[in-house]
Order: C-alpha cells, then structure tokens, then sequence
C-alpha cells in the first residue's frame, strides 16, 4: 500500500479512488484529525499554535505569510511521506474559503520537486471523460507497489 | 487536561480521542438513500456513530470497525457509493454550520464534486465492461496543452 498524496487535499473523488484502488490517500481530513485529536491546551480550539508556522519555515521561506507557512505546517510531512501524488489542475475549488492559492502553487512545486510519480488530470465532464479519468487513475495506481485491482 | 477531556479542553466528545476515524459515506444513487444506508450501517455496527445527512451519512468510531462498515457499506452499491475522511467528527462545535452559521466549509468543494461523480460512476463501470476497453486505453485530454512546433510546423506546411 502506497501513500498518494492527493490535489486538492478535500477532494472526495481523489480521496474515494485511491482507497478504492488500495492505497492510503494523504489529505487535508488526516492531518486535521491529527490536530483535533492531540489534547492541548496552548491553543484551542484547533490547536494551531505559533510553533506550526515555524514548522512551515522548512518548507517556505520566512517572509511567505504565516497562513501560508501554517498550512504548509500540515501539507508539508504529508508531502515528504508521500510515495506518489494525483493533481486535479482545474480544481477551482481548492482557492477560497477552502484554501490559499499561493499554498496550493507551493504544494504543487514541491510534489514536482520530490520526483515521486505524478499524475496530472483534470475534472471529467462526461461519461467518456469519466471513463478516461478513472482508468488513468487505477493505471497509475496499479503501477505503484502493493496496488490492487478494483 | 484529564484524559477523558476531548482536545481543546471541552468535555469528551466521539471521535476526538485518538485511534477513531470519522468518513463521510456520500451515495449518488437512484435506487439507494441515505436512509437506507443508516439502517444498514446500524445493522452491521451497532457501537459506530452514525449521523445521517442529506448526501449520505457521517460515521465516527475505531478506525478498524470504520474500515469494516466502509467495505460492507460500498457492496449495496459499488459504484455510486463515494467515502471520504474528515478531520473533525460530527456535530463538532468548531466546525459544524448549527453553531456557526452559513454553509460549512467544505460544502462547496463536496458541491462541485457532487455534480461529477456520476462521470466517476460510469468510469468505474466501464472497468468490468469488455466493450469499453478501447476507451480504457485511451489517455486522458489536456485541453490546454500548449501547440507543440512540430504541429505548428505541420500546420504552416499543409496551409
């Protein structure tokens, strides 16, 4: 079982298809769990304390706004961990109240940069596209160690 | 902090202790509600929480017995049944709509991807289908695949 790091980290479609395919998909849900179950007092409610911006510093410089170090405080292990990557490009949805734009170019920068596999797509919009999408997905899922078919 | 406090110093919550998971069960289905999956994952385990909602259910517990009733839940209808995880566990007052007002965040980007899964559906389909196995092959388009020269060159020569 292969760790996938999925773009953009909410995604259902991404997140259904790599477990679906017998691979543990990394996303946002996992590493905001990891936050909400650690009991602490330093910050509540989410625990998002000034040590998190700090840990984004290994991953972007000092001088990139706190909220984009703090998310990369999240994403950022979950990039190193990850044994492959799926990026949705046209995933809209990733910028406004579920995301930053400038963290999700720096997300996309250093999954390109670790030299892990990569697959690149974008949303489907119909069936034939759908038909496409998902055998794009369970091919390349397949070809990453402990794979299964669906 | 006592250890049956949840994280954040309130009182102890499910799902907020460590080893439980949370997933959203979404169903896209004509043949299958939310309703009947409730009754389902009540029948296959009684100790996970179930909330059911407009789109599916939301189910909290050990992460085993999560996993478990995820597989089981997928059987009713294989392609049309979408899981996800989620961070925060059900009617968590930091992120649940009843105590902060507006759509939850989230709910957008659940929206849109909504509205595609029935493309996901006929994907996942078409893989027992023999008679799709040339579209199977088939790699996804870039529509926004720059020209390369080559073509541009061809272009200019048959013009």
């Amino acid at each position: 079982m292969a760790k996938v790091f999925i773009y953009p980290g909410t995604s259902l479609i991404l997140s259904d298809l790599v477990s679906r395919f017998g691979h543990r998909p990394l996303g946002s849900a996992l590493s905001v769990r990891e936050k909400v179950q650690t009991a602490g007092l330093d910050s509540p409610p989410l625990q998002i304390t000034s040590e998190d911006p700090k840990k984004g510093l290994r991953f972007a410089a000092v001088e990139v706004p706190s909220g984009v170090r703090g998310r990369m405080s999240l994403f950022g292990p979950q990039i190193e961990e990850a044994d492959a990557g799926i990026i949705i490009q046209d995933a809209d949805l990733a910028f406004g109240c579920m995301g930053c734009a400038r963290t999700n170019e720096l997300v996309r920068f250093l999954l390109h940069r670790r030299g892990i596999p990569i697959l690149e797509l974008t949303y489907p919009h119909s069936d034939e596209e759908g038909v496409r999408f998902v055998a794009a997905i369970r091919e390349f899922l397949s070809s990453l160690a402990g794979g299964a078919s669906a | 902090m006592t250890g049956k406090a949840g994280a954040g110093g309130g009182p102890a919550r499910p799902g907020v202790q460590p080893g439980t998971a949370t997933k959203y069960v979404f169903v896209d289905s004509p043949e299958l509600t939310a309703a009947d999956l409730a009754l389902r994952g009540y029948e296959l385990a009684p100790g996970v929480q179930i909330k059911e909602t407009c789109f599916g259910l939301m189910i909290t517990g050990p992460e085993a017995e999560i996993e478990r009733l995820v597989e089981e839940l997928r059987l009713l209808d294989p392609d049309r049944i979408f899981v996800k995880d989620r961070g925060f566990p059900p009617g968590d007052e930091r992120r649940c709509r009843a105590n902060l007002g507006g759509a939850r965040p989230g709910f957008y980007g659940h929206e849109h991807e909504m509205r595609l899964v029935r493309y996901i559906s006929s994907g996942l389909r078409a893989l027992r289908d023999p008679k799709k196995a040339d579209l199977l092959r088939a790699k996804p388009k870039h529509h926004d695949e720059p020209l390369s020269v080559e073509r541009l060159n061809t272009i200019i020569q048959e013009s």
